[in-house]
C-alpha cells in the first residue's frame, strides 16, 4: 500500500498547488479576463480533490456547472464591459486588506477548523472502502421520502426563482438599451 | 498494488521496480488509446473531402497517391510550412493555449470508449471504464467551449469575439436538449459507465426502444460540433469574421482537426449509446470484430452528418436559437418525461426488466413496442403542429401580399 | 482503490492530451519561416485599419442565453443521479422526478412567453 500513499500524496500536493495558484492568480492579475481563467484553473483543481476524495460524480459536475457554465457566464458578464485589460487601483489599501485577510484566517480556523481537526480517529480504509456510495445511492437517496426528496424539490423551485429573476432584470436592461437605442 | 498486463510487459522487458513499471504502462496505454483518434483524423479529412466532392458530382482529391490517400499527409506538410502570423496585441499565453485545449477535448473523450468485448473486469478493451462515463463526456466536451472563448478573446479581435460569442451561445444552447438525450440511455442501463450501457443493449438496441431521443442526440452534436446546417460557425469563418480568423499554420491545422475528430467521436458516442458500440454478429467469440461493428456504425453516423452537410443550407443564428428553444428543449424534456413514465410503469406491471443486461429479447419487446409507439405518436403530434403553423405563416404571408397585391391594383 | 487508480490514467491523459497537438505545432516552428513585419501583424479588419478598442457592444441575449443554460446544467446533473437509480426505484420515484423537472419546465414557459428566448 505504501506506493499508492506517495502517489496520493503527490496527487494531491499538485492538486494544492493549481487550486492556491489559481486563486491567487485571480486576485494578482490586473487582466480581467485572464483572471477569469485562473478561477478556471483554481476550480480544476477543487475538481481533482473531489477525484481524490473518491467522489468522481461530483468531480465531473465541478468541471461541468463551475466550469462550463458559470465561468463562461462570468467570461460573458467580463468581456462585455469596457477598460478590461487595466483595472484603475481604487480600492488598493494595503494594510486594511492585509488586516482583513488576517482576521479572516483567524476567523475560519478557529471556528471551523480546529474544533473538528483531531476529532476524527484514523479509519480502517477498508471500512471507509465499504459505506462509500456511488452515484445510484446518490439518486436514491435524492428521491426516497425519508431521504431528501424535500431539499431536491426545494432547489428545483429555487433554481426556477433564480432563473425568473435573471429573465426579469435581464429584461429591464433590454428595454433600457431599447430606449437608449431608439 | 497488483501489475496487469502492460504493467508486467514493461516489467518483463527489464524495468523493475513496480510503481514505475506501472507508471510506465499507463503511460504506453495513454499513447495506445489517443492513437486511435489521432490516426483516425488523418483519413477522417480525406474522407470527408471525397464523400463532400462525389455529392457535388465531382471527384475530390486523387493526385495525391493512390486515390488521393495521402492527400492529408500532402496538407499537413503544407500547414507545417506555413508561416505562423501572432497578431502583435493578442494575448500570447492563451493565443497559443487554445488550439491545444480545443483539440485536447476531443481527444480527452476517448479514454472512456470501449472498443470490443473483453472477458475479464472490464468487460471491454476500453481505456478506463470510469463509473460516470456520460457525464465525464459532457464536462470534458464542455472544456471545448472553453477553448473556443479564449481564442476568441486571446486573438484581440472584435470580429473574433464576436465570432467566439456566437459560438459560444450556440453551443452552450445546444447543450441542454444533448443531455437531456443523454438521460434515456442512462435511464435504461441504470449506470453512467459506457460498458454497463453498451451490456444493457445485448439484448434490444437503444435505437428501436428511443428513436426519439437519438434523433435529438445527433441534430444536437451535430450542432454542437458546428456542423451543417448550421455551421455558422464556419461560415464565419469564411465571411472573415470567425473566431480563428487570427490563426494560421499549424495552430489553424489543430482547430481543424479538431473539429473534424469532433465529429466523429460523436458518431462513435451515438453508436455506443444507442446502437449498442460493439455489439454484434460473433462480437463474444472473435472479439476483433467487435472493433469493426463499432467502426461501421460511427462511419454510418459520420457519413450521414456528410450527407447533410452537403445537401443542406446553412441556418441563420435566430433560426438556430429558435430552433433549439422551442423545439429541441421542450421536446426533450417531454421525452424525458413520458419515457421515465412509461418505463416505471411497465416496470411496476413486471412487462419490462429492470436489469436490461440480463434481461432477454423477448422479455425486452413489450417496453420496445409501447416506447415506439410513443414516440411515433409524439412525432406525429410535433410534426402536426409544426406543420399547422407554417401553414398558419403561410397562409399569414399570403393574405398580406394579397393586400399588397390590391393596393397596388387600385391605382 | 482501483477507483483512484482508473483517475491516474485519465491525469496522465490530461497531461499528455494537450501534448499531441503542441509536437506539430513546435515542428512547425521548426519548418517554417518567420519574417515578422509590421503590417502581417496588425489585427485583421477586412484590410482596413482597426479603429477603437476591442470591446463588443452589449447586447443581453448572450447572458441571458448563457443563464437559462447554468439552470438547465444544473437541473441536469441532479437529474443524472435519479436516473442512474431509477430502475429500482418506485412511482413516487417519478413523481419526484417529474416534479422537478415540470418547475423548471415552468420557468422555460415564463421565459419565453416573455419573449426572452427569441435572438433579436
Amino acid at each position: 500500500m505504501n506506493d499508492i500513499n506517495i502517489f496520493l500524496i503527490l496527487a494531491w500536493v499538485v492538486f494544492t498547488i493549481i487550486t492556491l495558484g489559481g486563486a491567487l492568480g485571480v486576485v494578482t492579475t490586473r487582466n480581467l479576463f485572464r483572471g477569469t481563467i485562473w478561477l478556471m484553473v483554481s476550480l480544476f483543481g477543487v475538481a481533482g480533490y473531489y477525484v481524490l476524495l473518491e467522489a468522481p460524480f461530483l468531480a465531473a459536475v465541478q468541471v461541468l456547472v463551475y466550469i462550463g457554465a458559470i465561468a463562461i457566464l462570468f467570461t460573458f458578464a467580463v468581456m462585455l464591459t469596457r477598460s478590461l485589460t487595466q483595472l484603475t487601483d481604487r480600492y488598493n489599501r494595503p494594510i486594511a486588506n492585509v488586516v482583513g485577510a488576517v482576521l479572516l484566517f483567524v476567523l475560519l480556523m478557529v471556528g471551523v477548523i480546529l474544533p473538528i481537526w483531531f476529532t476524527n480517529e484514523p479509519v480502517d480504509p477498508a471500512i471507509i472502502n465499504a459505506q462509500v456510495q456511488d452515484t445510484r445511492d446518490l439518486g436514491e437517496a435524492l428521491v426516497s421520502k425519508d431521504g431528501f426528496v424535500i431539499p431536491f424539490e426545494v432547489v428545483s423551485l429555487l433554481l426556477t426563482a433564480a432563473m425568473i429573476g435573471a429573465i426579469v432584470i435581464a429584461r429591464e436592461v433590454e428595454e433600457d438599451e431599447k430606449g437608449k437605442r431608439a | 498494488m497488483d501489475c496487469v498486463a502492460l504493467c508486467q510487459v514493461v516489467q518483463s522487458l527489464g524495468v523493475a521496480d513496480p510503481s514505475l513499471a506501472r507508471f510506465i504502462g499507463l503511460l504506453i496505454a495513454v499513447v495506445l488509446v489517443s492513437g486511435v483518434p489521432l490516426l483516425t483524423v488523418v483519413f477522417l479529412i480525406l474522407a470527408e473531402r471525397k464523400i463532400a466532392a462525389r455529392i457535388q458530382d465531382r471527384i475530390g482529391p486523387n493526385r495525391v497517391g493512390p486515390y488521393g490517400l495521402l492527400q492529408t499527409v500532402a496538407d499537413l506538410l503544407k500547414l507545417l510550412g506555413k508561416e505562423d502570423i501572432t497578431p502583435a496585441a493578442a494575448d500570447r499565453v492563451l493565443y497559443n493555449a487554445a488550439p491545444l485545449i480545443s483539440f485536447a477535448s476531443v481527444v480527452l473523450i476517448w479514454a472512456v470508449i470501449p472498443f470490443m468485448y473483453a472477458a475479464n473486469e472490464p468487460g471491454a478493451v476500453v481505456g478506463v471504464d470510469l463509473d460516470i462515463g456520460v457525464l465525464y463526456f459532457v464536462a470534458v466536451a464542455s472544456l471545448g467551449t472553453l477553448a473556443i472563448m479564449t481564442a476568441g478573446w486571446a486573438s484581440n479581435n472584435k470580429y473574433a469575439l464576436l465570432g467566439a460569442f456566437r459560438v459560444v451561445a450556440l453551443l452552450v444552447s445546444y447543450e441542454i436538449p444533448l443531455v437531456f438525450a443523454l438521460l434515456i440511455p442512462v435511464m435504461f442501463a441504470g449506470s453512467m459507465s459506457m460498458v454497463d450501457i453498451i451490456e444493457a443493449q445485448s439484448h434490444m438496441w437503444f435505437i428501436f426502444m428511443a428513436p426519439l431521443a437519438t434523433f435529438l442526440f445527433f441534430i444536437s452534436s451535430q450542432a454542437e460540433t458546428g456542423r451543417a446546417p448550421f455551421d455558422l460557425i464556419e461560415a464565419e469563418s469564411e465571411l472573415v469574421a470567425g473566431f480563428n480568423i487570427e490563426y494560421s499554420g499549424m495552430k489553424f491545422g489543430m482547430f481543424f482537426a479538431a473539429e473534424f475528430l469532433h465529429v466523429f467521436t460523436n458518431g462513435i458516442l451515438l453508436a455506443i449509446l444507442y446502437m449498442g458500440g460493439y455489439l454484434g454478429f460473433l462480437y463474444q467469440v472473435f472479439p476483433p470484430i467487435g472493433f469493426l461493428w463499432l467502426g461501421l456504425k460511427g462511419t454510418i453516423f459520420y457519413f450521414i452528418s456528410l450527407w447533410l452537410r452537403n445537401t443542406l443550407p446553412r441556418l441563420r443564428i435566430d433560426q438556430v436559437m429558435g430552433f433549439n428553444w422551442f423545439f429541441l428543449v421542450p421536446v426533450s424534456i417531454l421525452n424525458v418525461i413520458l419515457t421515465a413514465l412509461i418505463l416505471k410503469l411497465m416496470q411496476l406491471a413486471g412487462w419490462a426488466p429492470t436489469d436490461m443486461a440480463n434481461s432477454s429479447l423477448i422479455g425486452m419487446l413489450p417496453i420496445t413496442i409501447v416506447l415506439l409507439a410513443k414516440d411515433v405518436i409524439m412525432i406525429v403530434m410535433i410534426m402536426g403542429r409544426v406543420a399547422l403553423e407554417g401553414r398558419e405563416a403561410r397562409a399569414a404571408e399570403q393574405r398580406l401580399n394579397d393586400d399588397l397585391l390590391v393596393t397596388a391594383a387600385g391605382d | 482503490m482501483e477507483v483512484l487508480s482508473n483517475w491516474a490514467f485519465i491525469g496522465v491523459f490530461l497531461i499528455l492530451a494537450p501534448i499531441f497537438p503542441a509536437l506539430p505545432i513546435l515542428a512547425a516552428t521548426a519548418l517554417r519561416p518567420s519574417k515578422p513585419n509590421v503590417l502581417k501583424s496588425q489585427t485583421y479588419e477586412c484590410g482596413v485599419e482597426t479603429v477603437g478598442d476591442t470591446w463588443v457592444q452589449f447586447r443581453v441575449q448572450y447572458y441571458i442565453y448563457g443563464l437559462v443554460f447554468l439552470v438547465f446544467d444544473v437541473e441536469m446533473v441532479l437529474l443524472f443521479p435519479w436516473a442512474v437509480a431509477y430502475n429500482d426505484l418506485d412511482l413516487f420515484a417519478f413523481g419526484a422526478g417529474f416534479l422537478f423537472i415540470f418547475l423548471l419546465a415552468d420557468a422555460l414557459i415564463y421565459a419565453w412567453k416573455k419573449d426572452v428566448l427569441v435572438w433579436k
